[in-house]
């Protein structure tokens, strides 16, 4: 199978400064792709060059087969853009966008009525753009962004500056579209959106790709610690814990008890090692490394620096 | 077919956009017609018919600077939207779509040339009382005059939009580029009687054959007297299109 996507060794600079270094990867099929990485990380004009609108200076992309400078105008009838800080005219009412963005496109795409009642943007039909809130007007591109039913549905920062509520929303149905069949593309600096949302994310700094795979594999690849902290008075634990197998380190604050180690098997054999000992506790949870933990790991500093 | 239904109802659109916005259709039609009038009834009541009216000034040159500067303040307000689209990115979210380029500023051209023509065709019709127009004037054959001269000024006022840096800036600049145009047309000062260095800038400039076009067919002058005009202007426009898509930026 083809991939949907293919990015091979693009560059960009905008005078010295090298936005885009060499940057190469794939996207399936039915897949929810995630470029995550800081502002500045070279996420948007990479995927300013695969939607057609950035020329790389080097590199080669084929989206679905087209070459996104030379048959640009397929390709847009193809898929859906929903772009970064975009606006609209400040008086056109949602209902005249949906309907301008219909008459666009060759093929006669999704229902706009339906699509608007899908995003909860009915009541909101005869409302102009410059009058609806962050989360109606993201929604509002969103719906742009799907009407002509694209095969690829590219997405730019999609929750900055939302809510939480809006945020998880948005979540939905992005999921819904890649339920659907289509390939989503989007970048985000939240880390937790892409934890939960992508099926595979690629980590971009300074222009280039650190590592792509799904964030489950990332996350086992460069941050296998696991940690169990706990609550016991058991004057033996202690002695216990260090007896382990696969255990890291001990760490005690009163009655609390902090142990690491890089075993997979490492919850189990410390709840093993309770049981067994029949060690009372009076609190018990465990912490799992994520995505941002692999973010610092790969670059020594969080994403927000 | 598909992209004249993208034309048209992205003309229709931003005609109704225009018109939402406060001081839009006001601005733009009504306040022009009514300073007209009022100039109409100022002056009128004290021309005597055969004295200024009659001036060469008043015959043709008049309703011909006033013509440029509704061309012109069309054109400015064209300079704007555009700059007001590329800050907003809304020209790039337009352009990541399959829409032409050359389609979005299409439309917004035509609906600079509606509103325009509404604007005359109101002075026209409820001025006839204050400026006793001499019914030869060829109304029709000058309309398509005024519409060649504006398509060259359009030309120059994209190259202008190309280089204002923000939205802010558009009408300043803009104001500042186009009046000036006036002064070496040869509207006042015959180009001949202009120093070389502005002659060999006049005569790069489409104001320059708009205006004998203009009053040439205002008097009555047939086509073929003008056909220069037209070919430069056309030229002119072909050539400030071409280096304005050149140097033309959507964000």
């Amino acid at each position: 199978m083809r991939p949907v996507i293919q990015v091979l060794k693009i560059r960009k600079s905008y005078g010295r400064t090298v936005a885009v270094d060499e940057v190469s990867f794939e996207v399936h099929e039915g897949e929810i792709f995630g470029l995550i990485g800081p502002n500045g990380a070279g996420k948007t004009t990479t995927m300013e060059c695969i939607e057609g609108l950035r020329r790389p200076d080097q590199g080669t992309i084929a989206v679905l087969d087209l070459d996104p400078m030379r048959d640009v105008y397929k390709l847009q009838n193809r898929i859906g853009v929903q772009l970064q800080q975009a606006q609209l005219q400040k008086r056109i009412k949602v209902w005249e966008a949906v309907d301008l963005w219909a008459s666009l496109y060759q093929q006669k795409g999704i229902d706009g009525e339906h699509l608007l009642a899908q995003l909860g943007l009915s009541d909101k039909r005869h409302a102009w753009f410059m009058n609806l809130s962050g989360g109606q007007k993201q929604r509002l591109f969103i719906a742009l962004a799907l009407i002509n039913d694209p095969e690829v549905v590219f997405l730019d920062e999609l929750t900055t500056g939302l809510d939480p509520q809006s945020r998880r929303a948005i979540w939905e149905l992005v999921r819904g579209i890649r339920d659907r069949g289509k390939t989503v593309f989007l970048t985000t600096h939240l880390m937790e959106e892409a934890e939960r949302l992508c099926d595979r994310v690629a980590i971009i700094e300074h222009g280039r790709i650190i590592d792509i795979d799904t964030p489950e594999s990332l996350v086992n690849r460069h941050c296998p610690e696991r940690t169990v902290v706990l609550d016991t008075e058991n004057p033996f634990a202690e002695e216990r814990f260090r007896m382990i197998p696969g255990v890291g380190a001990v760490a005690r604050c009163g009655s609390q008890f902090t142990i690491s180690g890089r075993d997979d098997d490492l919850v189990t054999e410390i709840i093993h090692c309770l049981s067994e000992n029949q060690i009372r506790v009076t609190d018990f949870r465990t912490i799992l490394p994520n995505l941002e933990d692999v973010f610092i790991k790969l670059t020594g500093h969080t994403i927000r620096e | 077919m598909l992209r004249l239904n993208g034309l048209w109802k992205l003309t229709w659109i931003e005609l109704k956009v225009f018109l939402r916005e406060p001081l839009g259709a006001i601005g733009t039609i009504v306040i022009p017609v009514l300073v007209y009038l009022g100039a109409g009834r100022a002056v009128g009541r004290r021309l005597s018919p055969n004295s200024l009216v009659n001036s060469s000034f008043m015959r043709s040159g008049l309703p011909v600077l006033a013509s440029i500067v509704i061309a012109f303040s069309a054109v400015l307000s064209l300079i704007t939207i555009i700059s007001i689209y590329r800050e907003g990115g809304i020209l790039k979210r337009l352009r990541a779509t399959p829409l032409r380029p050359q389609t979005i500023l299409t439309a917004h051209v035509i609906v600079k040339l509606m509103l325009t023509a509404a604007t005359l065709t109101l002075m026209v019709l409820l001025g006839k009382r204050y400026y006793p127009v001499d019914v030869h004037v060829p109304l029709f054959s000058f309309t398509i005059a005024l519409l060649i001269s504006t398509l060259s000024i359009v030309a120059i006022g994209f190259l202008i939009a190309s280089i204002v840096p923000t939205a802010r800036f558009a009408q300043p600049i803009g104001a500042v580029l186009l009046y000036p145009m006036i002064a070496v047309s040869g509207l006042f000062v015959p180009l001949e009687s202009l120093p070389p260095l502005l002659r060999g800038i006049a005569r790069v400039l489409p104001l320059t054959y708009a205006v004998p076009l203009l009053q040439g067919i205002w008097n009555g002058d047939a086509w073929s007297a003008h056909l220069a005009d037209v070919v430069a202007l056309t030229a002119a426009f072909v050539f400030y299109t071409a280096l304005s898509a050149k140097v033309f930026r959507w964000e």
